[in-house]
């Protein structure tokens, strides 16, 4: 009874701080909300017209929300990089980080979760999906393991963060027994989540630019670069605009691990374009297109070609020392870097998969203003629900907000 | 052997116990060194499956629905998902106001969002769903239809071959299957595509063109018809996550358009181009539509679901050949039973020099070109 009277008093406080502060507060708030409404009637448009309101085809079947949804599984994914130094390795410097991680987790799953249902033909008989009433096509199918991974992976780092905070919070501390086995099992279940991901495209033999041994491991090394880098940008806003106290110590080190992340990214990436361009083969046209375009079709060519050289970039940068120890120099590199990795991973990745089609049929693919409407909508949703939760948790953390009755 | 084998292969000689009990040699009994005694029964793997998924086999689309076992929460979720969707069916149903047909609209409405996925239902849930459709068209556009629910008959396993010296490309076949498969007219979908290649080239289809518009047959070109080919190994169906599309007996891979969520996971996964998505509600003028269906056939559908072609069911079933073989006007299109040892098809793949496309893949497609 209890610890029921103190979940009441913490959700009614934590409304509380959600709904109070500084104007620029509220005028972030503000703007996010007029985004995600302007992306619900993009939505109720797409509901209405089916998805031909979107520039999606039978040649080219995914498209912007496919793509953001893997991209989004690699920012969640990479909250682990916090979780393991903080919990594991005790590492103390991180543990102001980690709750922000696990919070950007948490959007991020959400984000990910709406991207898929945006995506849906249907998704009024959704309910075909949820084991036990629909009919779940477990193991045959990644995309059941998918379900199974995120929403997992969305239960554990919604319940560690909680209950540290839910003791806090009390004015108590956290019991290590408890919530370190969890923070392990995170651990691997980031891994998981994010190469479960990669076998949705890596099983297609009829995809032969997805059917590559090497895309599980790009997809983490890329998603352990651009995750921790967006963890960076989001502490320095943190930092810029609230009490909370992160050490420099905290984001160099982050920084050493994005650096570490880019640089076997890139040479995944090098291996990759040596076995596509070494000795072409059939296979290699859909990375001819991405690169060079086919028959006059260059749609993606402005695109990839400002993903790499900034992803390149952003690995010297962070390569040397004396470059990253330098905080402002490491927050243009890390913002560099995540662009370049959501070109890279987003429709970089998925667009090419379907072109050339089946037939070496060769049609582009472009969004339509609902689709992009749709997509900065969900955007603005995760940005939204981590504001709410990292304020929430900055305020408890600080020592600000306590369970004051008895 | 079969259990061992390095790659799935399309079995002609004993398809039908190949799951169960005989192995790739084709004998039924001892003899070829890989009859292991521990091989089980057919009885003991009905049984065995009984045991693990008895309750399912037995239950109708309903049941599979209902009747399952559901702890608080999951019930709670159910009901939240229902009450959004069955209010408006409800409000109708439910008020006086509305006149008997408006009501049983509703109460057909209900039912079919909520019925299970066709695959799993026994013969009688699938009249009965049958049944709600054809009642339910009747209510709404006051005429009647016919649909099936036959099921695939023992030791039928179909085929089909093309011949690529005798297609012209007059492309009979395409507007045949769009008039009897009730495809989208506003989209123009169209299962087959007929590939016009240039003579000396081979078979080069990223020079070929899918999608001309002139006489044809176009000097110094042959063609190519490509369409769903019904593989045994069906990459599609192993990727859908919720079962809405599967290989039925006779070899024939549908849809359950009802169950399906719509994510085109099978469509990334499909390598032969054979699947096709109702990015809108597919439109079909009313004096144009093909009033004899089959469910996994030819009904209508809906925006947002997969659909594909699939032999013509309503007609392969009921012993006719689809409706592209009847419509090709050069005789380049056979189809018909591999199982039977007499049929054209068979003669065909033991008389001509058959290949099939990307067999490198393993899906063992059931469509076979050869050329005069």
């Amino acid at each position: 009874m209890r610890r029921l009277k103190v979940f009441t008093s913490l959700v009614k406080d934590s409304l509380d701080v959600t709904t109070q502060g500084s104007k620029k507060y509220h005028l972030w708030m503000a703007f996010l909300t007029f985004v995600m409404l302007v992306g619900m009637y993009c939505y109720s448009v797409q509901l209405e017209f089916g998805l031909s309101a979107t520039g999606m085809t039978d040649r080219v079947s995914w498209g912007l929300y496919i793509s953001n949804f893997t991209f989004l599984v690699g920012v969640a994914a990479a909250a682990v990089m916090l979780v393991m130094p903080t919990y594991v390795l005790k590492d103390i410097d991180f543990k102001q980080a980690v709750l922000i991680g696990e919070g950007l987790a948490v959007a991020a799953l959400i984000m990910c979760l709406a991207f898929v249902v945006a995506d849906m033909g249907g998704p009024s008989v959704l309910w075909h999906m949820i084991p036990g009433i629909g009919v779940f096509n477990f193991p045959n199918s990644m995309l059941t393991w998918d379900v199974i991974v995120l929403n997992g992976y969305l239960f554990l780092n919604i319940s560690i963060p909680f209950y540290i905070l839910f003791r806090r919070y009390q004015g108590k501390t956290p019991d290590p027994k408890i919530y370190v086995p969890g923070a392990i099992l995170s651990v691997f279940w980031a891994v998981a989540i994010h190469l479960v991901t990669a076998f949705l495209y890596q099983g297609l033999q009829a995809r032969p630019f997805w059917n590559n041994a090497l895309l599980g491991p790009r997809f983490l090394a890329s998603a352990f670069a651009a995750g921790p880098a967006l963890i960076i940008l989001v502490l320095a806003i943190i930092r810029n605009f609230t009490e909370f106290k992160i050490e420099d110590k905290t984001i160099k080190k982050i920084g050493m691990i994005v650096a570490v992340a880019a640089q076997i990214n890139l040479i995944m990436l090098v291996s990759e374009l040596f076995k596509e361009f070494y000795a072409p083969t059939h296979h290699s046209e859909s990375a001819y297109y991405l690169f060079f375009g086919l028959q006059g079709k260059t749609a993606l060519l402005p695109w990839i070609w400002t993903a790499i050289p900034l992803n390149v970039l952003a690995t010297i940068i962070l390569t040397f020392g004396k470059l990253r120890n330098n905080l402002n120099v490491l927050y243009f590199a890390c913002f560099i870097l995540f662009v370049a990795i959501w070109i890279e991973k987003g429709f970089g990745l998925i667009v090419p998969g379907f072109i050339p089609g089946p037939y070496g049929k060769i049609a582009e693919y472009t969004p339509t203003g609902i689709e992009i409407g749709v997509t900065i909508g969900i955007w603005a949703l995760g940005a939204f629900i981590f504001t709410i939760l990292a304020k929430t948790a900055i305020k408890i953390e600080t020592g600000r907000l306590q369970f004051k009755g008895k | 052997m079969s259990d061992n084998k390095k790659w799935f292969s399309l079995n002609l000689s004993s398809p039908k116990k190949q799951s169960t009990g005989s192995c790739g040699c084709g004998k039924t009994s001892g003899g070829c060194g890989s009859h292991a005694n521990d091989q089980i029964s057919d009885e003991d793997f009905d049984a065995a499956v009984d045991a693990a998924i008895g309750d399912e086999r037995k239950k109708d689309g309903f049941d599979q629905v209902f009747d399952v076992q559901m702890d608080r929460r999951t019930a709670f979720r159910k009901l939240t998902a229902s009450l959004l969707i069955g209010a408006g069916a409800v409000s109708t149903s439910c008020s006086v106001t509305t006149g008997e047909d408006a009501k049983e609209k509703a109460q057909i409405d209900w039912e079919e969002q909520f019925k299970g996925n066709y695959k799993l239902m026994t013969d009688k849930e699938r009249n009965a769903t049958v049944e709600r459709l054809v009642r339910s068209y009747q209510l709404r556009k006051e005429k009647t239809i016919t649909m099936s629910s036959q099921n695939a008959e023992e030791d039928v396993l179909f085929g089909y071959a093309f011949n690529i010296s005798k297609c012209q490309g007059y492309m009979d076949c395409v507007s045949a299957c769009v008039e009897e498969n009730n495809q989208d007219r506003n989209s123009q979908m169209e299962y087959i595509r007929i590939h016009e290649m240039k003579d000396g080239k081979g078979f080069k289809f990223d020079d070929a063109d899918d999608n001309y518009y002139h006489e044809v047959p176009a000097e110094g070109h042959f063609y190519m018809g490509t369409q769903c080919f019904h593989c045994d190994n069906p990459p599609c169906v192993d990727v859908c996550p919720v079962q809405a599309t599967w290989r039925e007996d006779d070899g024939l891979v549908v849809i359950d358009y009802d169950w399906c969520v719509g994510c085109r996971y099978c469509m990334a996964a499909c390598p032969y181009d054979g699947r096709r998505f109702n990015w809108s509600t597919p439109k079909v003028p009313e004096e144009e539509v093909n009033k004899n269906q089959h469910y996994l056939g030819n009904r209508m559908r809906k925006k947002g679901v997969m659909e594909k072609c699939t032999f013509c069911v309503q007609r392969s079933r009921a012993g006719k050949n689809p409706a592209c073989v009847e419509a090709c006007p050069t005789g380049a299109r056979i189809f018909g039973n591999l199982l039977d040892p007499d049929s054209t098809i068979r003669w065909v793949l033991e008389n001509k020099k058959v290949f099939r496309l990307k067999e490198d893949l393993g899906t063992e497609p059931k469509f076979w070109y050869f050329m005069d």
